[in-house]
């Protein structure tokens, strides 16, 4: 019986592995310049490891920077994947339940994307160690950071193993129990919200920083999460029904544009919250927004972008909203791209920056990232996008047989 | 449960042991010798301070004091002495009397061994125009014959809070608070996440961004394991009141070095103290108070 159990696991992995090897000459010429995007990457991060984190652009002042930027903005890609599955399991909408495994899929990209940023921002890697319970010190549950690790490592637990085992079960044409993986179900909701209101506490809980000691940090990160990750979600499926045999419905672009509307807007509202505090009552704990909307002391490196950001985001969430897909739902491409890249300026670096300028003895230094960021950063990111690709095709292939060998068992009778 | 840890790590240890005890020490450069091999193997498993057994901690300032050989041809001593019994460190600085001369700033670069490529200074001395009271107005980079008239100099540095928010942001609790009322770091545990450096309103903490070089000549060799030792890259470093001095009876090197006397240092149990007067007769002050970390850390008028 265990044997049988072995075999049927290791032809599942092979099948796995050969459906990824294969491919036309695009597939490959893909894959090449993703792996070519990773070893600039790895380049550049020897380079970081033997001179130290001096060979980025980051200070005593502005002692966080484009990785810590990246890895805020993917939790909420990550964390948004539970705007697919609550549809999916919970109101066992039929629509999403389709394409539920591939927003579970950019999900667990996104968190190998997050705990790599992670890695490369440490100061001591090979330290790492230390972190682990039982071996190191972990200094929980006082410390944030702790919490974070925590629920990053069990979110990407909860999103391999679903879909690993509903996958499993339809390769060799069963059905999946659902008694058995529902209760995971429920939890990887309740820790997909976690997963975005621990790292918004990461930095609501310092009063050090005025510009993070925020209450509506963890709500605003997830209304823009929740914004930004279905409109990733868009993207990549209009590539698959565009690249692939795989046609997705169009009541699905409909489905994810509500969603977004609504969180866009009420990122929005949160936003001009935001700003009119900042703004109509200013006071000392108002310089880093006046440092990041206009500048301060002739520093003002961040102004193109916060500004560009926020029309990108106003324009993005007014195309949503006036459904310009209606027609043509590749439309929706333009808007979601607006949307994801707005939010990602103004929930990247146009957050974490600001937040430690100017420094609590109110001094202030430009940050620019030097080369060796920009490349470890879109090294890390390929890698990010090779694992979705390589988790979504095969389980695409699945999916589609196993419906197949429904639709014939349905003849037969 | 310790030993269990132990023998784990060390398992674990073998597999990558080459790769990963060479770089342990965090120094760019290989290991010359099988020596220095080993003594970095050791190094990069040991536990964090706080746990290490008196012998442990013997071992470490011994293999650390051959790395020192080794590496730079120096002959240190890093001690491990205690906090002393009945002892609370406080501070006490006075903004009328400091006229800015920066003496403190470099008896404590030179005293804690302080990296000279990237210019790290624990101490902040702000010039403050008469009327201000935010050190954020002052400059902190002033460069020019002192003092200069109507105003005031305003020094800052780690306050060893009572209750520091750096402290609770450490994830692997590589910094803590000594009984004796210092804030240290255990330099060879830190992860380098700079979440303290984040949490710290006072701009207290200082990151080692590359190799900290100090010229050999300069290095002051007399050390203490959570004090002034030689830092590697990637670490986190904050001022220890001078750890390696005042558990040794002595005054911190800034107050030492202080020309006007501006500056107070003692033991706040002791009611005979001069911080103590200090803090019972001068007209005191704390920065940020209404954080609630309470600082170890007293400005006074005369």
């Amino acid at each position: 019986m265990k044997n049988i159990h072995i075999n049927e696991i290791k032809a599942f992995v092979k099948d796995a592995v050969i459906w990824n090897l294969q491919g036309d000459t695009t597939y490959r010429v893909y894959i090449g310049v993703l792996m070519l995007f990773i070893a600039g990457g790895a380049y550049a991060y020897s380079v970081q490891f033997t001179y130290g984190l001096e060979a980025t652009g980051m200070s005593n002042i502005v002692s966080w920077g484009l990785y810590i930027s990246n890895f805020t903005f993917l939790v909420g890609v990550a964390a948004a994947a539970v705007m697919l599955i609550l549809p999916a399991y919970i109101f066992k909408d039929k629509d999403f339940h389709r394409i539920v495994i591939i927003g579970e899929g950019v999900a667990v990209g996104a968190l190998i994307m997050c705990l790599l940023f992670i890695t490369v921002d440490l100061g001591g890697p090979l330290r790492a160690w230390h972190l682990i319970p039982g071996i190191g010190l972990f200094n929980w549950p006082t410390s944030i950071l702790t919490w974070d690790v925590l629920v990053l490592n069990g979110y990407l637990a909860l999103n391999l193993l679903v879909p690993a085992y509903i996958l499993f079960c339809q390769y060799h044409n069963r059905k999946p129990d659902e008694s058995k993986y529902r209760p995971f179900v429920l939890l990887s909701i309740v820790w997909a919200i976690s997963i975005h209101m621990v790292t918004a506490f990461l930095y609501e809980g310092l009063p050090a920083r005025p510009f993070w000691n925020n209450p509506l940090m963890g709500p605003r990160f997830l209304a823009s999460a929740f914004a930004a990750g279905p409109a990733l979600m868009t993207v990549v499926l209009l590539v698959i029904d565009s690249m692939t045999v795989f046609k997705i419905d169009k009541t699905i672009f409909n489905k994810l544009r509500l969603i977004i509307t609504v969180s866009a807007i009420v990122n929005l509202i949160m936003l001009f919250s935001e700003i009119f505090k900042e703004f109509y009552a200013p006071t000392h704990h108002s310089l880093s927004a006046v440092y990041l909307y206009f500048g301060l002391d002739g520093y003002n490196s961040l102004v193109p972008w916060i500004w560009t950001a926020i029309t990108m985001n106003i324009l993005g969430t007014l195309m949503f909203a006036f459904n310009v897909g209606k027609k043509n739902v590749k439309m929706f491409f333009p808007a979601s791209v607006l949307l994801f890249t707005g939010i990602w300026i103004e929930k990247g670096f146009g957050l974490i920056v600001p937040g430690l300028v100017p420094s609590p003895m109110r001094e202030i230094t430009n940050y620019s990232p030097t080369w060796v960021e920009i490349f470890i950063t879109l090294g890390i990111v390929a890698m990010g996008i090779l694992v979705i690709t390589v988790l979504i095709r095969p389980a695409l292939i699945i999916e589609q047989r196993y419906q197949e060998h429904l639709a014939s068992k349905g003849e037969e009778h | 449960m310790k030993c269990d840890r132990r023998t784990f790590v060390k398992g674990m240890g073998l597999t990558v042991a080459a790769g990963g005890a060479a770089l342990s020490a965090g120094c760019s450069s290989m290991p010359s010798s099988g020596e220095e091999m080993k003594l970095r193997f050791h190094e990069y498993f040991k536990e964090n301070y706080r746990l290490m057994t008196q012998l442990e901690k013997e071992q470490t300032v011994e293999r650390l004091a051959r790395l020192a050989k080794l590496n730079h041809d120096i002959d240190v001593q890093v001690g491990t002495q205690e906090p002393l019994e009945q002892v609370l460190y406080g501070y006490a600085f006075n903004v009328s009397r400091c006229e800015g001369f920066m003496d403190c700033v470099t008896a404590c670069v030179k005293e804690n061994n302080l990296d000279r490529n990237s210019k790290t200074q624990y101490i902040r001395i702000f010039e403050m125009e008469h009327g201000e009271t935010d050190v954020g107005s002052g400059d902190g980079k002033y460069f020019h014959e002192v003092p200069v008239p109507d105003h005031y100099y305003m020094g800052v540095q780690c306050f060893h809070c009572e209750s520091a928010p750096c402290i609770k942001a450490c994830p692997t609790k590589a910094t803590w608070r000594e009984p004796d009322g210092i804030v240290v770091v255990d330099y060879d545990w830190c992860i380098g996440c700079r979440y303290c450096m984040a949490a710290c309103p006072y701009w207290g903490r200082r990151f080692n961004w590359g190799e900290p070089h100090v010229p050999r000549a300069e290095i002051t060799k007399k050390q203490h394991y959570l004090g002034n030792r030689l830092r590697n890259k990637g670490e986190m470093e904050k001022c220890t009141f001078c750890i390696q001095r005042s558990r040794n009876g002595k005054l911190p090197a800034c107050v030492d070095a202080c020309p006007t006397g501006s500056r107070v240092f003692g033991n706040l149990l002791d009611p005979d103290s001069e911080i103590r007067f200090v803090l019972k007769n001068k007209k005191v002050f704390r920065m940020k108070e209404e954080l609630g970390t309470d600082p170890k850390f007293w400005y006074f008028i005369d």
